[in-house]
C-alpha cells in the first residue's frame, strides 16, 4: 500500500519581481510528504528552500514574490489559489510553522500566554479558560519548566531555547497536519539544538504531524530526515531516502556538499591543523616567545553611577582568563552564547576596558590610551563575523584595504596600490577588484576582503571572531583553507573564536573551552577533543550532530 | 516604580531651579526697565525710583533671586507689576482654558497622526500613501498662524460651521485645537508610518501571519503597540513644542489661556508673570516626559523589568 500523501507540491514555480522584470527563484519543484514522515529540505543560501516553505504557507511577500505556476495540495485540497480568508484557517490550523530566529519571532510586548492562546482561539474557537488550559498543556508538552508561570512571562524573560519551545508549542497547539520548521535550531547553541531536535521528533509522534525541516546543516539532516531533498538555485538537485542519499549520492553537487561538511573527529590522531603547503615544519614551540599572553583577564559590563541619573549594576562577563599563543599557532576559543568568548577577543585587542594583563608582542596593553595602543594595533588585527556589516558599502574595496595603511601613515599612494593588489592576490581575489564596491561580492569574497584588510599592516596576531559562521559550508571550507595557508606562509598566530566544534577542531593547535566567563578546560587540540576531562566539554562534543544517518545519536 | 518616581521628583526640582535661574538672568539682562514701564512716560525720576524700591528692583540681583526662590518654595510666584494681582491666581484662572486647548490639540494630533500613519504604512507605495505623505508635508511646513488664518477663513468665514473666536462651547474648541494639532499630526503620520513599516517587517509579525490571524488583528494587536513605543516618548517631549504654539493660537483665536497672559506680559515687561508662565511651561514639559516614562513600561515589559 502506498502511504497517503499529506502535502503534495507539483511543478511549483515562483517568480521574484525585480527592477529588470520577473526572475524565477523556484523552478519546477515537486515533492510529496507522507503522513508521519520527516522530510528535510537542505541547501545553501539562495537555494530557495525558505521561499518554498513560505509559498506553501501562502506567506510570500506580495510585493516581491509570486507563484507563477504549479500546485500545492493539502490532502487533495489546492492551496495556491485559495482565497485569503480560507487560507487563514489553513495557516496555523492545518499547517504550522516554526522559524529560525526564536529571539525575534515572538512579540516582545505580548505575554507568552496571550501569544499562545491567540492561535488556539483563532482556530479552535475555544474561549477563556479552555484556551488557557490548552496553552498550559502545550507548554507542558514541550517540557517547559514551571509552565503556569511562563504563561504570564514575556519573551525577553526566556532564553533562546525556551523561546523556541514556545514557538513549537504555539505551532502544535492546533494539532496541524504539517509542521514546517525553517532552520529551527540554527540560532541556538549546540546543546540546546540537540534538545530541540529531540523534542520535534518526540512531538511528531505524539501529535501525529508530518514535518518539513528546512536546514543548511547536513548534520541535522542526517539526524532527523526520513527523506531528503537537496536544493540549489531554486531547483531540486536530488531527492531520496536519507541513508542511501548520504551513502551514495547520485549528483555531483550533493557529493560536493557532503564533502564540504566538517566532521568532528576528522583530525583525530594528529597534533596540528592539516598542512596546506610544503613548507618546512616550524621550529619547536618551546624556544619561541608567545605573541599573545593573557593573564587573569577580568571584564565587567556596566558601571555604577549615582542613583539620581540611572545606573546599571556591574556584571562580570569574563573572569580570571589566562592563556598564551605562540607565533604561527592557533588557539581555538570555543563556547556557547554568553560564555564570554567574544568579549575576551575584544578585550585582548584593547577594544573594551579590562583588568589583568594582556601582552601583545612583548608590550603590555593594560592601561594604554588609544594613542599608545596605535603601534600595538599594527601587529594585532581582527576579522569579524558578519562580512556584510563589517565593510563600508560606500567605500571601494581597495580603499577599505588601504585604510589601515593610511591611518598609520605607512606607504605613499603608489606603494599602497601595489600593496592592495598584492593582498588581494594573496586572499585569492583579482587585483582589479580594488575599484569595485562590497555589494558586488558574495559573502565568502567579502570575508576574503576583510582578511586582506586585516593583513594590510602585516600583523603577527589575528583575532577571528566567528569569522566563518555566516558562510555556507562550501564557502566556509575555502575561507578556512585560506586562513591555514596564510598562517603557514606568514607565520600568523590566530585567536579563533567559534561556537562550532568542527571548525575549532580543524583549525586549532590548542583549544580553550569557555563557559560563563571562565575557561573550564584548556589543552592541546588532541587532548581536548580526544580525551576531554571536563563534563561540559564532553557534552559539547556529544551534542554535535554527526552527518551520517546511520549514526543517530541525538534523537 | 517608587524609586523611579522619587528620582523624577528630584530631577524635576533641579530642572525647575535651573529654568528659574536662567529665565531670571535673561529677563534682567533685558534693556527694558519695568519700573519705567509702570510709571509711564511722564513720571519723574523720583517716582520711578520709588516704584523700583517698592518692587525690590533696587536690591542686588542675587538678593532678588533669593527672595524669588523663597517665594516659589512657599507657593508664591510674586505679584504682577501691571495687574497688581498674585501671579499664582492669574495663572490658576487661565490654566484650565489652556489645558482644554492642549488636551484637544494633542488628541487631534495623535488621532490624525496615528490613523494616517497606519493607513500609509499598510498601503505603502500606493496612492493613499502618497497623498498622506504629501498632506503631512504641508501640515509640517505650514506656519501655525497661516494654518490658523486658513482654517478661520474656510470654516468660520466661508462655511460658518464654527465661531471665529471665543471660548465656552465645544464648537469654540474645534478650530484652535485643529490649528494646534495639525502640525504635530503631520509629524506623527510620518513617524508612525516609518515605525509601522519597520515593525511590519519584524519576525514576530511573520509569526502572527503564520498563525492565520486576521490583518486587522495583526496590525492593531501585534504591530501597533510596538510601533507606538518610540512615538510615546515623542509625545512627552512634544508638550514643550505645544506651549510655543499655544501662545500663537490663543492670540489668533482670542482664547483666554495662559498663552494670552504671557503675550500681554511680554509687551508690558511684566516680569513676574513671564517668570510664572515659563515655570508652568517647564513643569508641563517635565510632567509630559514623566507621563511618557510611566506609560511606556505599561506597554513594554522589557522596560518594566528594570
Amino acid at each position: 500500500m502506498i502511504p497517503a500523501s499529506v502535502l503534495a507540491v507539483d511543478k511549483l514555480c515562483v517568480d521574484a519581481r525585480t527592477p529588470e522584470g520577473l526572475r524565477r527563484v523556484i523552478d519546477d519543484v515537486s515533492f510529496s510528504l507522507t503522513a508521519g514522515e520527516t522530510l528535510c529540505i537542505a541547501g545553501e543560501s539562495g537555494s530557495g528552500k525558505s521561499v518554498t516553505s513560505l509559498a506553501i504557507m501562502g506567506l510570500l511577500p506580495k510585493t516581491s514574490l509570486q507563484i507563477a505556476s504549479g500546485s500545492i495540495a493539502l490532502e487533495g485540497r489546492e492551496l495556491s489559489r485559495l482565497p485569503n480568508r480560507a487560507m487563514r484557517s489553513v495557516r496555523g490550523g492545518d499547517i504550522a510553522m516554526v522559524f529560525q530566529e526564536p529571539m525575534t519571532s515572538l512579540n516582545p510586548v505580548m505575554s507568552i500566554g496571550a501569544q499562545l492562546t491567540e492561535a488556539i482561539r483563532e482556530h479552535q474557537g475555544s474561549e477563556g479558560k479552555s484556551a488557557d488550559a490548552t496553552a498550559l498543556r502545550m507548554l507542558d508538552a514541550v517540557h517547559m519548566s514551571e509552565p503556569a508561570k511562563r504563561l504570564k512571562q514575556y519573551p525577553h524573560e526566556l532564553s533562546g531555547g525556551m523561546r523556541q519551545r514556545v514557538m513549537i508549542a504555539m505551532a502544535l497547539s492546533c494539532r496541524p497536519k504539517v509542521l514546517i520548521a525553517d532552520e529551527p535550531t540554527t540560532a541556538l547553541d549546540v546543546t540546546v539544538q540537540a534538545q530541540i531536535l529531540r523534542l520535534i521528533n518526540e512531538l511528531k509522534r505524539e501529535f501525529g504531524a508530518s514535518v518539513v525541516l528546512i536546514t543548511h546543516d547536513m548534520g541535522v539532516v542526517a539526524q532527523m530526515a526520513d527523506r531528503v531533498i537537496i536544493m540549489q538555485s531554486g531547483r531540486i538537485i536530488e531527492q531520496g531516502e536519507a541513508v542511501p542519499l548520504f551513502g551514495a549520492p547520485r549528483e555531483r553537487y550533493t557529493r560536493e556538499l557532503l564533502a564540504a561538511v566538517p566532521r568532528l573527529g576528522s583530525c583525530s590522531g594528529t597534533e596540528g591543523p592539516p598542512r596546506k603547503g610544503a613548507q618546512p615544519a616550524q621550529p619547536p614551540a618551546a624556544d619561541r616567545q608567545p605573541v599573545l599572553t593573557v593573564q587573569k583577564l577580568d571584564v565587567t559590563y556596566g558601571k555604577a553611577t549615582g542613583w539620581l541619573f540611572g545606573k546599571t549594576p556591574p556584571l562580570p562577563v569574563v573572569s580570571d582568563v589566562s592563556f598564551e599563543i605562540l607565533p604561527g599557532q592557533t588557539l581555538g576559543l570555543v563556547g556557547e552564547s554568553g560564555s564570554g568568548k567574544s568579549t575576551t577577543g575584544k578585550a585582548v585587542l584593547g577594544l573594551l576596558p579590562f583588568k589583568g594583563n594582556v601582552v601583545i608582542d612583548n608590550r603590555n596593553i593594560a592601561g594604554l590610551s588609544q594613542r599608545q595602543m596605535r603601534p600595538v594595533r599594527r601587529c594585532a588585527q581582527m576579522i569579524f563575523q558578519d562580512p556584510y556589516a563589517s565593510l563600508d558599502p560606500r567605500m571601494a574595496v581597495g580603499a577599505a584595504i588601504a585604510e589601515p595603511l593610511v591611518i598609520h601613515g605607512l606607504a605613499n599612494k603608489g606603494e599602497r596600490e601595489d600593496r592592495v593588489a598584492d593582498l588581494l592576490r594573496r586572499v585569492g581575489l583579482a587585483p582589479d577588484s580594488a575599484s569595485r564596491y562590497p555589494h558586488e561580492f558574495s559573502g565568502g569574497q567579502r570575508q576574503r576582503i576583510c582578511i586582506a584588510r586585516a593583513l594590510a599592516l602585516g600583523p603577527k596576531l589575528i583575532v577571528a571572531d566567528e569569522s566563518v559562521a555566516a558562510l555556507d559550508v562550501s564557502v566556509r571550507a575555502h575561507v578556512l583553507d585560506l586562513m591555514l595557508e596564510l598562517q603557514e606562509t606568514m607565520g600568523l598566530a590566530y585567536l579563533l573564536i567559534s561556537h562550532d566544534m568542527a571548525v575549532i577542531e580543524q583549525m586549532s593547535h590548542n583549544v580553550a573551552v569557555m563557559r560563563s566567563g571562565r575557561i573550564v578546560e584548556m589543552g592541546s587540540r588532541r587532548s581536548v577533543f580526544e580525551t576531554p576531562r571536563n563534563a561540559y566539554t564532553q557534552a559539547l562534543i556529544e551534542a554535535v550532530p554527526v552527518p551520517d544517518p546511520r549514526r543517530r545519536h541525538l534523537v | 516604580m517608587v524609586l523611579l518616581l522619587a528620582r523624577r521628583v528630584i530631577q524635576t526640582v533641579l530642572i525647575l531651579l535651573g529654568v528659574a535661574a536662567i529665565t531670571f538672568l535673561l529677563l534682567y539682562a533685558l534693556p527694558a526697565d519695568p519700573a519705567r514701564m509702570i510709571a509711564g512716560r511722564s513720571a519723574t525720576a523720583q517716582t520711578v525710583a520709588n516704584i523700583r524700591h517698592e518692587l525690590g528692583l533696587d536690591k542686588p540681583l542675587a538678593a532678588q533671586f533669593w527672595a524669588y526662590l523663597q517665594g516659589i518654595v512657599t507657593g508664591d510666584l510674586g505679584r504682577s507689576y501691571a495687574q497688581k494681582t498674585d501671579v499664582g491666581t492669574l495663572i490658576a484662572a487661565r490654566l484650565p482654558a489652556t489645558l482644554v486647548l492642549m488636551a484637544a490639540g494633542i488628541f487631534i494630533e495623535v488621532l490624525l497622526g496615528i490613523t494616517f500613519g497606519i493607513v500609509a504604512a499598510i498601503r505603502r507605495g500606493g496612492a493613499v500613501d502618497r497623498i498622506v505623505m504629501m498632506a503631512s508635508f504641508v501640515g509640517v511646513s505650514a506656519p501655525q498662524f497661516v494654518a490658523a488664518l486658513l482654517l478661520l477663513y474656510l470654516f468660520a468665514v466661508t462655511l460658518g460651521w464654527f465661531p471665529m473666536s471665543g471660548f465656552g462651547t465645544f464648537a469654540h474648541v474645534v478650530l484652535p485645537a485643529t490649528t494646534l494639532g495639525i502640525l504635530g499630526a503631520g509629524w506623527y503620520a510620518r513617524m508612525v508610518r516609518s515605525a509601522m513599516i519597520e515593525v511590519l517587517n519584524q519576525d514576530y509579525v511573520r509569526t502572527a501571519r503564520a498563525k492565520g490571524l486576521s490583518s486587522a488583528r495583526i496590525v492593531l494587536r501585534h504591530a501597533l503597540p510596538n510601533a507606538l513605543l518610540p512615538i510615546i516618548a515623542m509625545i512627552g517631549i512634544d508638550i514643550g513644542q505645544f506651549m510655543g504654539g499655544v501662545v500663537v493660537v490663543e492670540a489668533v483665536y482670542g482664547w483666554p489661556g495662559i498663552g494670552q497672559l504671557a503675550w500681554q506680559a511680554i509687551q508690558q515687561v511684566d516680569i513676574p508673570i513671564i517668570m510664572g508662565v515659563t515655570l508652568v511651561s517647564a513643569l508641563a514639559i517635565v510632567l509630559g516626559n514623566l507621563l511618557a516614562d510611566i506609560v511606556t513600561p505599561l506597554i513594554d515589559p522589557r522596560i518594566r523589568a528594570r
